[in-house]
């Protein structure tokens, strides 16, 4: 193959071949030829852009300039102005909706600019079972920053400056967390990381442990010099084997390379991690119950204050983080907290990762920035929804969340924007449900999982859920009556206000959720009514009336 | 050996610098024609494993010494496992999804050897990287 001065790459996927992309590639050939310049410019047809919307696309590389909409027309400008001349055709460049400014390179657009990866950053990139490709990715380093040029007051204040928040679900600002500990007097502290990821359809901590276990070693290591802990543990569920042979491998390198252990760069500060396993108990993934299931009691929660920060692991001071919060630590302290706050929105900074489930195309994990809306997501990154059916409704914190209709689709997303809308953040699940799905055996399922995972301690929680279940059973068996819509909806907002910890004041979410979006299809339920695409099979009743 | 200041860690880094060529968007630098498996708990259900080891009988087979298999995390696409991806001096890393080990062949014998990307199992990433 000769060498070629410049690559013309011309779309050649479905939506641009339907808008004549090949016409606009065969012209820009014979012009190419015409002119005699074939011998160093060839032109490539390439895959889909992802942007058929502005199609055709043609893309001048290595200047990386981005032309939409060309037409067949165009090649010869194309051709006579920039491949001859150099110059760039202003008139064929993407134009910024907002304020109409032509764009020239692929990087600017705001479409290819809703990824952003921060926690997932080595993730499929660097062997996870090599400790000095980490390093040469710039891992340790913000541990070497922080040991050897920062105060532990100044690490508090610069996580506490990013305005990085929990991304287990909870969202409590994490800088606070860890000033509040760091306040403690004790000669013992603990950082814990919360690897119990618990939540139906999401596995956002199960990929970064696996892809990049030593981010998350590296930021707990800082985390423990700046609250003045020497001793680490991560809670980590035994359902995970992959993930805690990687961590197992990565903690037992650091160690050998001496990130871990005593004398840390040199510094007076020692700090080594141990796993427990925990048995793959919800419940566990909240704080109080977490400890507890350290300590090897049962995993049950206990009533907050005190909190972990105060009195935690065997009644010392704790700072129990979430492995996506610490994956996000050691860029924080590399390129500062005011590259981080830059990213997001005014209340919620840096990036999300979200695990995408359900009815949609491109099943996978995105990381986003915050503030992008809910529709980017499910149309542009994750691809619209499976065999081009409608969108019905989006379930996003896992059991303990809402689901979101249409209407909310444009929310930005945020911690504070999605409890307004009436779902939450939680740890990132999304799963996407299409007009096929019926909305009530979706809360049944939602039910049926925080039923199991209720630990029992408290009774609105253990039985409440029970007799929420068993309502719902009944109606989407087509024998409730509105007597039981009205107990149920009672039910529910006494579970919620009644519950000891987070699992029972958020479990009937996906009933009131549901109820408030979709009361049709109860309805329907109750009535008896065939719902076109409800789900099982219609059976009409009886002659005397009656259900059989 | 112990690391024991951020200039020992910082050497470290430039030594392996090389092997690591931030693989996204770059082109690599690396001598080394890498091959990138993703075997997290998605790619492995969906069978990396016996991509992974198609690759390593067929290189051995085929006397590719210089071409390197590394295992590494999940890079989102779960929808497509298993994903691989080839670093190639000179060129832009390209992503392939679905490479079962019954595409392991193809992809050596057009994409290795013949340096011709095989385009039906590209995927665009539109992800960049901090």
């Amino acid at each position: 193959m000769e060498k070629m001065r410049m690559n013309v790459l011309v779309c050649g996927g479905t939506g641009c071949i339907a808008s004549d992309s090949e016409k606009v590639a065969k012209n820009l050939e014979v012009i190419i030829k015409a002119r005699g310049y074939d011998k160093e410019v060839s032109v490539v047809k390439t895959g889909c852009f992802g942007f058929c919307e502005q199609g055709p696309i043609v893309k001048i590389e290595p200047d990386n300039i981005f032309y939409v909409r060309v037409g067949a027309k165009d090649a010869k400008e194309i051709v006579d102005e920039h491949i001859i001349k150099g110059r760039k055709v202003e008139r064929l460049l993407y134009k910024d909706p907002e304020d109409n400014k032509p764009i020239s390179r692929q990087e600017d657009i705001q479409f290819y600019k809703k990824q952003l990866r921060v926690a997932l950053r080595n993730c499929g990139f660097i062997n996870p079972e090599d400790i000095y490709e980490y390093i040469a990715a710039g891992g340790y380093e913000a541990l070497g920053k922080a040991l050897t040029q920062m105060t532990r007051d100044e690490v508090v204040e610069e996580i506490k400056a990013s305005g990085l928040r929990g991304r287990g679900g909870g969202g409590f600002p994490t800088g606070v967390k860890w000033e509040i500990t760091k306040k403690q007097e004790s000669d013992v502290k603990f950082i814990i990381c919360n690897a119990d990821e618990g939540d139906p359809g999401a596995f956002m901590d199960r990929s970064i442990l696996e892809g990049d276990p030593h981010s998350v070693l590296e930021a707990m290591a800082i985390g423990g010099y700046a609250i003045g802990a020497d001793k680490g543990i991560i809670y980590i569920r035994a359902e995970y084997p992959l993930a805690i042979s990687r961590l197992n491998t990565a903690i037992t390198q650091a160690r050998e390379a001496g990130l871990l252990g005593k004398n840390l760069f040199g510094t007076d500060f020692s700090f080594d991690i141990t796993i427990k396993y925990g048995a793959g108990a919800f419940v566990c993934g909240e704080e109080t119950a977490l400890i507890n299931s350290c300590e090897g009691k049962r995993g049950e929660p206990n009533y907050k204050p005190p909190y972990p920060a105060q009195e935690g692991y065997w009644g010392h001071p704790t700072c129990v983080n979430n492995v996506e919060t610490f994956a996000n630590i050691p860029v924080i302290i590399t390129k500062g907290s005011e590259w981080f706050s830059s990213i997001g929105t005014e209340n919620s900074k840096g990036t999300k990762v979200f695990a995408l489930a359900g009815k949609i195309n491109n099943v996978g994990l995105v990381e986003v920035p915050m503030g992008v809306t809910l529709r980017e997501i499910i149309y542009n990154i994750g691809g619209g929804i499976q065999g081009g059916r409608k969108f019905k409704a989006i379930q996003t914190g896992g059991p303990s969340g809402g689901v979101l209709t249409e209407k909310d689709l444009d929310t930005q997303i945020d911690y504070n924007s999605l409890l307004e809308v009436g779902s939450m953040m939680g740890s990132g699940g999304m799963i996407v449900m299409d007009e096929t799905d019926n909305m009530v055996n979706i809360a049944k399922f939602y039910l049926e999982f925080t039923m199991d995972e209720s630990c029992g301690r408290c009774t609105p929680c253990r039985i409440g859920t029970k007799r929420m279940y068993e309502l719902l059973n009944k109606i989407t068996s087509r024998k409730g009556t509105m007597a039981d819509l009205d107990a149920l909806k009672q039910l529910a907002y006494m579970v919620k206000d009644g519950s000891l910890c987070g699992l029972g004041q958020t479990a009937p979410n996906p009933v009131i959720s549901t109820m408030k979006n979709f009361w049709n299809e109860y309805l329907n339920l109750i009535k008896d009514e065939d719902h076109p695409r409800g789900e099982g099979k219609y059976v009409p009743k009886n002659k005397i009336g009656m259900k059989s | 050996m112990q690391i024991k200041s951020l200039e020992e860690l910082k050497k470290i880094k430039e030594e392996y610098k090389d092997r690591v060529r931030l693989r996204s968007q770059v082109e690599g630098t690396g001598d080394q024609t890498e091959i990138l498996v993703g075997m997290a708990t998605c790619g492995i259900s969906s069978g990396a494993r016996e991509t992974f080891n198609a690759f390593i009988e067929e290189l051995a087979e085929e006397k590719l010494d210089d071409v390197k298999v590394i295992t590494v995390g999940c890079v989102g696409y779960c929808h497509s496992e298993p994903t691989v991806q080839v670093n190639i001096k000179g060129q832009k890393p390209v992503l392939y999804g679905n490479i079962k080990k019954e595409n392991v062949h193809e992809l050596i014998e057009k994409h290795i050897k013949g340096g011709e990307p095989v385009k039906r199992f590209i995927l665009s990433t539109d992800f960049e990287i901090v």
